[in-house]
């Protein structure tokens, strides 16, 4: 047995580890787990775990459904919560075909397989994400959502239930090996931002996983609920996640240049321009839900037009001022992302657009220099800034087009996606809102 | 386990890695009288000698290690394809041999079983890397600061295990890559980095200063013994 996999059998064995979750994602972004004992890992680890995809959203397929989850070694770890004589672990799994080839409806090795496309040509993609979510009393749609706090921005709330839920799930993410930057009330009441510190793309997306898994878990535990939804109450702002990227040549940011006055290298612009040129056809991946476009309205500091500029948080693409001296924390932000996304999809279509710019050597337009909310509809066709998309369906239309989308994706994830997201639109269409009835029953 | 001899000095980096992949200590040496001032008191575990490069000095220090009293085996001899016929008539040199360019782990399976069959490795291996207050179990994966187990993923164990078995010495982010990743790593020289942190991090603050960032070359681990030397 590789040492790598006679780690976890030990560790497992020697900590008392009753249950391993092996644990992946559907194409939706939703955690599956299957739980194994320890006497399964090594069968699990040379044979894969058999199951039957045809009930996993977008694991579907027309003529076989068996595919196998073979555990990843490299991310066992311990689960720190739970009581202490039923101590768990889990692992992500990538997901085969019965003959070993890499199974297409898996998002995990979607995400790989663009990686990989990044790194034949020198690159390494790193990203940290801003985790923004809601904590309410309880989670029952059908009753007004109960904010646990009143704070707002920054606030130190004082020994309230919120901020001690946070202080919890903060220790948990540094057990759990997922280092925090930053964690702040946001704007809204109840609202909080965590802002994880960098990895490498692949163990970001198992981060975010494990993240919001942890985040209700902690709520949950503490009698309180927990929302990534990216819009739950009108009026305030939505959770986003934005998403800082760069990418590394060997120890070199290759997004810095030292001799440019702004320090942004050529490939750094370039990446910027492409995820511009391409901004609308991946926005159906990385805000996927109808209540996604809610968030992307004008008023609640979440982007709208596709612009660029230094420091200027109405734009779509934000470059951060680095400190002096700090090359290598030059990097790009690009707001759009909400935390209801599939992790490994949205940064295979980020990525991937990124790259299109560096490879067609794509022009970026000028900086935004105002604040695009306040020109006229006309002035900001002057300056040519397109919208995004204004609806999940709008967003599933220019996808449809994007031969970079399907390719990112693979036809598979492609395909199903489109289907599926349209089948939400239209049970969304079919339905008549609150807001109908206010405006419309009266008055007609 | 007392160190395996290895030729030539420096040891090719690919050598290096299986060496340190499987968990052998190990010493470089151009010659024989370096063999004899290196050589720990309990003599070498063994040798490992490069002979593609330079077979004369080569060869004629495998025959100075099996000739003296104290006959150094196991011997594991690394050849290139043109050199094999000139293996033969030589085989009181070695224990077994391998073809160069080699895969990593074919040799480390290699290695693996002569030592085995020596008796070396298995029995007199050290179990313990131990460091002020860190231990470190090598035969059960498990490490320990002040008596409490830390919960580490695979990474951060092979890492502090490679760092903590060579304290006060420096290895630049390239280094440790190679070393302690191997070929199967996402996220290049900066995820170096980010698993120091972590490290840094599950050692909790009293410990965190036990892996020491030096500015603009790399890490090193516990006090400086020699002074700065980057590796």
């Amino acid at each position: 047995m590789e040492r790598k996999k006679e780690y976890v059998v030990r560790t497992a064995e020697e900590r008392g580890v009753r249950l391993i979750r092996l644990w992946f994602t559907d194409v939706l972004g939703q955690l599956k787990s299957v739980a194994i004992s320890p006497d399964e890992l090594e069968n699990a680890f040379e044979e894969g775990m058999h199951f039957d995809g045809s009930s996993i959203d977008g694991f579907s397929r027309k003529q076989e459904s068996d595919v196998l989850a073979i555990p990843d070694p490299l991310t066992f770890g311990l689960l720190p919560w739970g009581n202490g004589d039923d101590l768990s672990a889990r692992m992500f799994c990538d997901i085969m075909n019965p003959d070993g080839t890499p199974f297409s409806g898996d998002p995990r090795q979607v995400l790989k397989r663009n990686v990989d496309r990044a790194r034949e040509r020198g690159y390494e993609f790193m990203v940290a994400p801003e985790m923004e979510f809601f904590y309410f009393r309880n989670g029952d749609a059908s009753k007004p959502l109960e904010p646990l706090d009143q704070g707002s921005y920054f606030d130190l709330t004082t020994a309230d239930v919120a901020s001690d839920l946070r202080k919890r799930t903060l220790l948990v993410l540094e057990q759990m090996g997922i280092a925090v930057e930053y964690s702040f009330h946001e704007d809204a009441p109840s609202q909080h931002e965590i802002d994880l510190r960098y990895t490498d793309a692949l163990a970001m997306a198992d981060n975010v996983m494990t993240f919001r898994l942890l985040v209700r878990e902690i709520a949950m535990e503490q009698g309180a609920f927990a929302t990534f939804m990216p819009k739950p109450l009108a009026g305030v702002q939505g959770s986003g996640m934005h998403t800082h990227m760069s990418l590394f040549e060997g120890d070199q940011n290759a997004f810095h240049d030292p001799g440019d006055p702004s320090g942004l290298s050529a490939v750094g612009r370039q990446f910027i321009a492409g995820l511009l040129h391409h901004a609308p056809e991946i926005t159906a991946v990385t805000n996927q839900l109808v209540n996604s476009y809610k968030r992307l309205v004008v008023g609640y500091e979440a982007p709208v037009y596709v612009t660029w500029a230094r420091n200027n948080h109405s734009a779509l693409v934000r470059v951060p001022v680095t400190k002096r001296g700090k090359s290598s924390s030059t990097r790009i932000e690009y707001r759009a992302p909400d935390p209801a996304c599939n992790p490994y999809l949205a940064y295979s279509v980020m990525l991937a657009a990124g790259l299109k710019g560096i490879e067609e050597g794509y022009e970026l337009p000028p900086e935004a220099s105002a604040n695009v909310f306040e020109m006229t509809d006309e002035e900001r066709a002057a300056e040519g800034m397109r919208p995004l998309p204004q609806s999940l369906s709008d967003a599933l239309d220019v996808m449809e087009g994007s031969e970079l989308v399907a390719e990112a994706l693979g036809e598979h994830i492609f395909e199903w996606f489109l289907r599926n997201k349209r089948a939400e639109w239209q049970d969304y269409k079919a339905q008549v809102s609150q807001f109908e009835l206010d405006r419309y029953l009266a008055a007609w | 386990m007392e160190p395996v001899l290895v030729f030539p000095d420096p040891a090719p980096p690919e050598l290096a890695q299986v060496l340190d992949l499987g968990g052998y200590p190990w010493k470089a040496v151009n010659d024989d009288i370096t063999a004899t001032r290196l050589a720990p008191n309990a003599g070498w575990s063994g040798a490992v000698i490069c002979a593609y490069a330079d077979p004369e000095r080569a060869f004629s220090l495998c025959r100075s290690l099996r000739r003296s009293d104290n006959q150094l085996e196991p011997l594991m001899i690394l050849v290139n394809g043109t050199q094999l016929a000139e293996l033969e008539q030589r085989d009181e040199l070695f224990e077994d041999f391998c073809l160069s360019p080699f895969h990593p782990r074919e040799l480390e399976a290699r290695l693996k079983h002569l030592f085995w069959r020596s008796g070396g490795v298995t029995d007199t291996r050290p179990e313990l890397v131990e460091y002020a207050d860190l231990v470190l179990n090598l035969e059960t994966y498990q490490a320990a600061i002040g008596g409490k187990p830390l919960d580490l993923t695979f990474m951060e164990y092979e890492l502090l295990k490679f760092l903590s078995s060579n304290p006060g010495k420096v290895f630049t982010r390239e280094t440790l890559l190679s070393r302690v990743w191997g070929y199967e790593y996402y996220g290049g020289a900066r995820t170096v980095d980010v698993h120091i942190r972590r490290l840094r991090a599950k050692l909790g603050e009293h410990h965190a200063g036990l892996i020491q960032t030096v500015r603009s070359v790399g890490y090193r681990f516990g006090q400086s013994r020699w002074g700065i030397t980057a590796e």
